[in-house]
């Protein structure tokens, strides 16, 4: 109490201001690891909550499904109307159906995915879980002898795990068909060509690494939607600041994780 | 109106609590409470807002560990006792939480299944549906069952909020602020629904609430916690027949003369 109150007496610099949302930051950053401790020691244990883990699954695949459709076609068909000019220059459309697959599956795809979710899917996570810690639910859970971490936790982080990487896939396959009917209008390259041509730079190496960022984005989109709801402070600001704090939260780790993968799938080359 | 004759065992207590002290940080909230709760009887706790009597029945139910003291619930020692051990005991304790604690996701019925299919494995949907009627009718909102808790009443959830602890017949209650934000008629029926809970399913109670209305109606017994500590301990004319300031604006407040 008195701590906070000198606090205001005397208004922070803006350097000081900077300081102190870095350290608790990393503060924050600190409490999720702590999280994700909790989540492996938990998760391996029964019960295993089977039925709770689909239906999360099928809320995770729902809640960004539309959106994901729409902007998955919308980027494969930009995507390859703004690169024809510059390959027309050097009479290079053929290269089209290449450099669209490489950009969707190599990139795009799994990173589009992963903040439409952290959009959609973490902060409605986070707004859940917060406003059953503000309205006492998970309480109630825990006195009438069902573990709430367990129950809520490790059910939506097992969920956005496992279908992140399958939107994300969908994402993928959606924005390749965008590209497919952009190309097949212009070039009048047929399904099969389109096809050859676009598997053909992809390796598997690629396919993995790709399935691998968008496992460690649908954990993260998970855990940091989880940890920030679970963890709300009372009052009903703490819900918003929940919902919110998980999108921003996941976001940045999202592209810390991109930059990362990109980097160790690079050695394996 | 009159309060019903419970049938209380003196020589059984079901809670047993000695020198229990909690500390968040540097304030000091619980510092030394010693509490008996008889089996079968109904135990009013009065005090200010943030004198603790929450973080009390946190305790008492697990939910936060004490600093120092302790803490006998059904003859279980709440500071040694196990997790698994834990985790039977907890289903023999009802909480009634302050703002009834519904799951809002779910239908009131499904509200008031998820203890049940939680807790007994192998149990048949016929003896879920009995239990949830049964508990239904115990409350008087059986038409309530095909509802979403945002559509209740501020008085049908709390309601519905006990009957979900009742379904798994637990031998001791906890209610946290029951008549808190109602309408006095509704209090009056939350009252006399905690008087019919301590006779049809013989519970033990400690009842919360700064509201003396509710203290006379359902208590047998009534604590002041003052000071981190029960400071009078008895029957509500007892507790009130001081000159102390600290209690006597309790009474001035609630009934003016
Ligand atoms: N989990 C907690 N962490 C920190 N402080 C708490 C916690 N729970 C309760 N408190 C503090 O303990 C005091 C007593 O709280 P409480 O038991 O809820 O009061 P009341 O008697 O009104 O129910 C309050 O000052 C509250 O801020
Ligand atoms: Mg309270």
């Amino acid at each position: 109490m008195e701590s906070i109150e000198s606090h205001t007496e005397q208004e922070p610099s803006g350097l000081t201001k900077v300081k102190n949302s870095v350290i608790s930051f990393f503060l924050m950053l600190y409490r999720v690891y702590a999280f994700i401790i909790r989540f492996f020691k938990e998760v391996f244990v029964p019960p295993y909550e089977f039925r709770e883990v689909v239906r999360q699954c099928y809320e995770t695949g729902v809640r960004s499904f539309t959106l994901i459709t729409l902007t998955g076609f919308i980027i494969g068909v930009i995507f390859t109307k703004q690169s024809r000019p510059s390959l027309t220059d050097f009479g290079a459309t053929s290269w089209l159906p290449s450099l669209v697959s490489i950009a969707v599956l190599k990139a795009l795809a799994p990173l589009v995915t992963a903040l439409i979710a952290a959009g959609k899917v973490g902060s409605s996570i986070g707004a859940e879980l917060g406003s059953m810690r503000v309205t006492e639910q998970i309480d109630a859970m825990e006195v009438s002898g069902t573990k709430p971490f367990k129950f809520l936790v490790c059910t939506r982080v097992i969920a956005t795990t496992f279908t992140i990487p399958l939107l994300a896939t969908y994402t993928a396959l959606i924005a390749l068909l965008g590209g497919y009917l952009n190309i097949n209008q212009n070039e009048g390259t047929s399904y099969a060509t389109f096809i050859e041509q676009a598997f053909e730079p992809i390796t598997f190496v690629d396919i993995w690494a790709s399935l691998a960022k968008a496992v460690v984005f649908g954990f993260t989109i998970g855990i940091v939607g989880c940890y920030q709801g679970y963890n709300s402070t009372k009052g009903t600001e703490g819900v918003g600041k929940a919902a919110n704090g998980a999108v921003v939260t996941a976001m940045f780790l999202v592209f810390i994780e991109e930059v990362l993968i990109v980097q160790i799938a690079g050695w394996f080359r | 109106m009159e309060k019903q004759k419970a049938n209380i065992d003196l020589n059984n207590e079901v809670i047993r609590i000695r020198g229990l002290q909690k500390s968040f940080g540097d304030y000091h909230v619980l510092r030394g409470i010693d509490l008996d709760l008889y089996q079968g009887e109904n135990l009013v706790v009065l005090g200010r807002s943030g004198t603790g009597k929450s973080v009390l029945i946190k305790l008492i139910s697990g939910m936060l560990y004490p600093d120092a003291g302790t803490i006998n619930v059904l003859g279980n020692e709440l500071t040694t006792i196990t997790e698994k051990e834990m985790e039977a005991l907890r289903i023999r304790i009802g909480f009634s939480f302050q703002n009834s604690a519904l799951y809002d996701s779910m239908t009131v019925r499904k509200n008031l299944e998820f203890p049940l299919v939680r807790n007994r494995k192998g149990i048949t949907r016929k003896e879920i549906d009995n239990a949830v009627h049964k508990v239904l009718d115990a409350v008087s909102l059986s038409q309530t069952i095909n509802q979403m808790p945002s559509e209740l009443s501020g008085g049908q959830r709390k309601r519905i909020g006990i009957a979900r602890t009742l379904i798994l017949n637990p031998e001791i209650m906890l209610y946290d602020e029951p008549t808190a934000g109602l309408d006095p008629i509704t209090c009056i029926e939350i009252n006399e629904l905690i008087n019919e809970v301590q006779q049809s399913y013989n519970t033990s109670s400690i009842i919360i609430t700064h509201d003396l209305t509710c203290a006379k109606m359902v208590g047998d017994r009534v604590a002041m916690l003052l000071d981190g500590q029960f400071q009078r301990v008895g029957s509500f004319d007892e507790v009130f027949a001081t000159d102390d300031a600290r209690v006597k604006p309790f009474y001035d407040y609630n009934f003016i003369e």
